[in-house]
């Protein structure tokens, strides 16, 4: 059971590129401080989701939003300034992405945007993140070299220490260990675990077993459709109301 | 026999297959070498009137003497208006392609003006320049006219070389930006842009030679035969090292053979110098991966 | 922490910092209009190229012109004093003929060339070969011009023991030579667009290099040749100091290769200095241009719709 106001409320949710039909009239609750799974076959709309939470759809002139979100309350379509919106949403994509500028000015990037100027508090943030992010022991000692540079675990690292630095109220984790190795993986899980305390996150992940491991309800994308919302242990211990949802969690096709 | 010996038909491929290729490569070489024979001549025809003097000295005797460098400095004139105006036009302009136009008819006919604007004749971009910026906006025969007409002309260099430089900046890079609420500007600001000024470098330098190469479009707007004095300012006419080859060989009785070969080279040499100065820093470039 | 905050404050200070706008919301909404403006300076450009020159030549063009004449007859008299004519005839068919021997003296070897750089040499060769055919593509108008006259000129007197050097056939070989670079590059582009799967597919069905080369690369590259050519047209026909230079002054439709003639261009160069603002000398020159314009504007219109391929059966 869960009470409460929900960080992210979505209401009949559409997207469309062009003619196709990603999402079909999606609605679900996101609450506070909770790990809160998409899981689904490919094509099923999860990361259009994502796209549409923080309105990128403004930068694909292919795409189509309808329906409402509301974050912490906010109509998102509503608000003036978009890019707030943003700022507080960190993204971390299947494709790790290291930005061509030094480790230190990747993790310095957003909070120079908010307005920090002072080298010292720079550093702190840079160091905290970093340190967050399970990356800083590896790159202490060469903050200057070039964030793109560095190797697919790493990036996706400096990714999420870049979300971190955003001090974000919503973390969006679109696949991340697509690309990424076990150990990196098995890490980034452990800081998610961490992290679920002071931030919301939404993790999307074509691994069941991930979402099972770090979700505390997770949600069954099917083809556009959102199959079912459950709490993850009903989920995945067949007190499932939709067979499809159980076929896919069995393996049955995917 | 063994499969894999050589048949009849495959001797006979490999020989068409050899033939072919020299014939290609004969062509290939047949349209440079023509060239560097030129290049010899004028050098060998030319050098008796090169010195530091020639540089330095103004025409005299009616230009069948002295030096070339009222010409000289009227280029750099030109050139160097005509690049104030194109490059930051031209930058905006490669900017907006590549960064907010959307896939309409719009953007569509933006690239087929440039690619019209390209290619309209160099004659034909010398009457606008006479009857814009000569007849209506007044400017006179004078370096802002012929300067600006040459910019309207050069133009598309400066868009396509921006442009192709910004798109080579992968996709990526934006995304992560705008994820973290960075603006189009910022994104541009402090990722796109500083990882393509080099391109647009390359473009600029490209222009720089187009620009000081051109005859025509400066014949009528701004660049004048002969003059005794350099220009004093925007509104004087001047001469330039194009036109002055033009005029010492064709317009000017008596000259002796080496000087319009002595012009020729230093114009062709200047603009040579320049491409392969924008051809090395591409090179060079290639090899500073940062991604 | 979150959440010991009661929901009410919170959504408070959200609502505030998601409404404010700072200023990089303004400097964004500013560079955009800049950049727009910039963007569509290309099309105000070429707009007004159109408009200065036809305002230039609105006045011979609907009063002295005659349509018949001008496109009909070889007499192109603008300076005689009692019967001014104004016939293109004869300046057509020498930018015809100049262009034309251009043309064929390039295109082959330009596709010789783009075929050999595309898919045969490789590596430092091909490198140092786009680069020289780039630096030749830089040299400058009027240095082809003066080639045509001082190097061409006595060559060919010398040659084919002719008493003039100054001929279709001077300036021919010249446009060729310049026209030449650009087209090389343009098809050795539409040859490297060429998918490398069409060439790998073909060589595993047993066929040789040049066959390959022959019956795939060649066919698929077809548009973008095409264009290559119709550019490579464009822009002799559009050349002036290189023509003027080295084409001769008589006026006149050649009947050898021999033969001195005058391209439509270089007459506008030769003879706009001599003429006043607003005489009928002086419009037929601009409404030369507006002719000018239209046509090169319909080449490049051409090769655009070529290379994407509309109206071409695949």
């Amino acid at each position: 059971m869960v009470v409460g106001v929900p960080k992210l409320s979505v209401q009949d949710l559409t997207v469309r590129y062009g003619g196709v039909t990603a999402l079909d009239g999606i609605s679900l609750d996101v609450m506070p401080n909770e790990i809160f799974g998409i899981i689904g076959p490919a094509n099923s709309g999860k990361t259009s989701f994502l796209r549409a939470l923080n309105r990128m759809e403004e930068f694909d002139s292919n795409m189509t939003v309808e329906g409402k979100i509301l974050f912490e309350g906010q109509d998102i379509t509503a608000i003036r300034n978009v890019y707030a919106l943003r700022r507080k949403v960190g993204v971390v994509f299947p494709l790790p992405v290291g930005l061509p500028m030094s480790i230190y000015e990747n993790v310095a990037f957003s909070p120079r945007l908010a307005g920090v100027r002072k080298k010292a508090q720079l550093d702190e943030i840079v160091e905290r993140c970093l340190k967050r992010a399970a990356l800083w022991d590896e790159v202490k000692d060469r903050l200057h070299a070039l964030g793109s540079l560095l190797s697919g675990g790493q990036q996706q690292r400096l990714t999420i220490a870049r979300a971190l630095s955003q001090e974000p109220e919503l973390l969006l984790l679109d696949e991340f260990s697509i690309a990424v190795d076990p150990v990196t993986t098995m890490r980034i899980e452990d800081v998610l675990k961490e992290l679920k305390d002071e931030i919301t996150i939404v993790l999307v992940t074509n691994l069941v077993q991930q979402a099972r491991r770090l979700a505390d309800r997770t949600a069954f994308f099917l083809q556009s459709e959102l199959v079912e919302v459950a709490d993850t242990e009903e989920l995945f211990t067949g007190s499932v109301k939709d067979q499809r949802t159980r076929d896919y969690v069995e393996g049955r096709f995917g | 026999m063994s499969v894999f010996a050589r048949t009849a038909l495959d001797q006979q491929n490999r020989r068409v297959e050899w033939l072919v290729k020299t014939l290609f490569l004969l062509m290939t070489v047949l349209l440079i070498v023509p060239v560097i024979l030129i290049m010899g001549i004028l050098i060998q025809r030319g050098a008796p009137v090169l010195s530091w003097g020639f540089l330095t000295e103004v025409p005299t005797n009616g230009m069948t003497a002295g030096g070339i460098f009222t010409a000289l400095i009227g280029t750099v004139w030109i050139v160097s208006v005509a690049l104030i105006a194109s490059v930051p036009i031209g930058v905006a302009a490669a900017v907006y392609l590549s960064e907010y136009a959307p896939d309409n008819w719009l953007t569509r006919s933006i690239n087929l003006a440039i690619i019209n604007l390209a290619g309209v004749p160099s004659i034909v971009h010398a009457l606008f320049g006479l009857g814009a910026f000569v007849v209506f906006f007044g400017f006179g025969r004078s370096i802002l006219a012929a300067s600006l007409t040459l910019a309207v002309m050069t133009l598309p260099i400066v868009i396509v070389a921006t442009r192709e430089s910004l798109q080579a900046v992968p996709h990526a890079f934006r995304e992560a930006c705008w994820n973290m609420g960075a603006t189009r500007w910022q994104t541009i600001r402090k990722v796109v842009l500083p990882n393509s000024i080099s391109g647009i470098l390359t473009g600029v330098i490209l222009e720089v030679s187009r620009t000081a190469g051109e005859t025509a479009p400066i014949m009528f707007t701004g660049a004048a035969a002969f003059l005794p004095f350099l220009p004093q300012g925007v509104l004087d006419q001047t001469m330039a090292m194009s036109l002055h080859l033009y005029v010492v060989s064709t317009q000017v009785p008596n000259v002796p053979e080496a000087l319009p070969f002595g012009v020729a080279l230093i114009l062709i040499s200047m603009v040579l110098v320049m491409n392969a100065a924008s051809i090395s820093f591409r090179v060079y470039l290639r090899n500073k991966r940062k991604w | 922490m979150p959440g010991d905050v009661q929901p009410q404050a919170v959504a408070g200070g959200i609502a505030h910092d998601l409404n404010t706008r700072g200023r990089d919301w303004y400097v964004d909404r500013v560079v955009s209009v800049g950049v727009f403006v910039g963007g569509v300076s290309a099309i105000v450009f070429i707009i007004g190229i159109f408009v200065f020159v036809t305002r230039e030549g609105l006045g011979f063009a609907l009063g002295t012109l005659d349509l018949k004449e001008f496109f009909t007859s070889m007499n192109w008299r603008p300076t005689s004093e009692r019967n001014p004519t104004y016939g293109i005839l004869a300046l057509m068919a020498g930018t015809a003929s100049v262009t034309g021997l251009a043309m064929l003296v390039a295109v082959p070897f330009s596709l010789g060339a783009a075929i050999y750089i595309a898919e045969f040499a490789s590596g430092r060769l091909r490198e140092s070969l786009k680069v020289l055919v780039e630096l030749l593509a830089a040299i400058p108008s009027v240095v082809w011009g003066f080639i045509g006259m001082s190097i061409m000129n006595p060559l060919i007197i010398d040659v084919f023991d002719v008493p003039v050097g100054l001929s279709v056939l001077n300036a021919g070989v010249i446009l060729g030579l310049m026209a030449a670079p650009i087209m090389t590059t343009i098809a050795e582009d539409a040859l490297k667009a060429v998918p490398d799967s069409y060439r790998e597919a073909a060589e595993a069905m047993g066929a040789t290099r040049w066959q390959v080369i022959f019956k795939v690369v060649l066919p698929a590259a077809k548009n973008g040749l095409m264009a290559a050519v119709l550019l490579g047209v464009g822009r002799g026909f559009g050349e002036t100091m290189a023509v003027l230079m080295a084409s001769g002054h008589a006026i006149n439709i050649p009947t050898s290769p021999f033969d001195s003639v005058r391209a439509l261009t270089a007459t506008i160069a030769a003879e706009l200095g001599d003429t006043a603002r607003g005489s009928d000398h002086y419009g037929v020159l601009f409404t030369l241009g507006i002719f000018l314009f239209v046509v090169t504007f319909v080449i490049n219109l051409t090769a655009d719709i070529v290379v994407k391929g509309v109206g071409k059966r695949q």
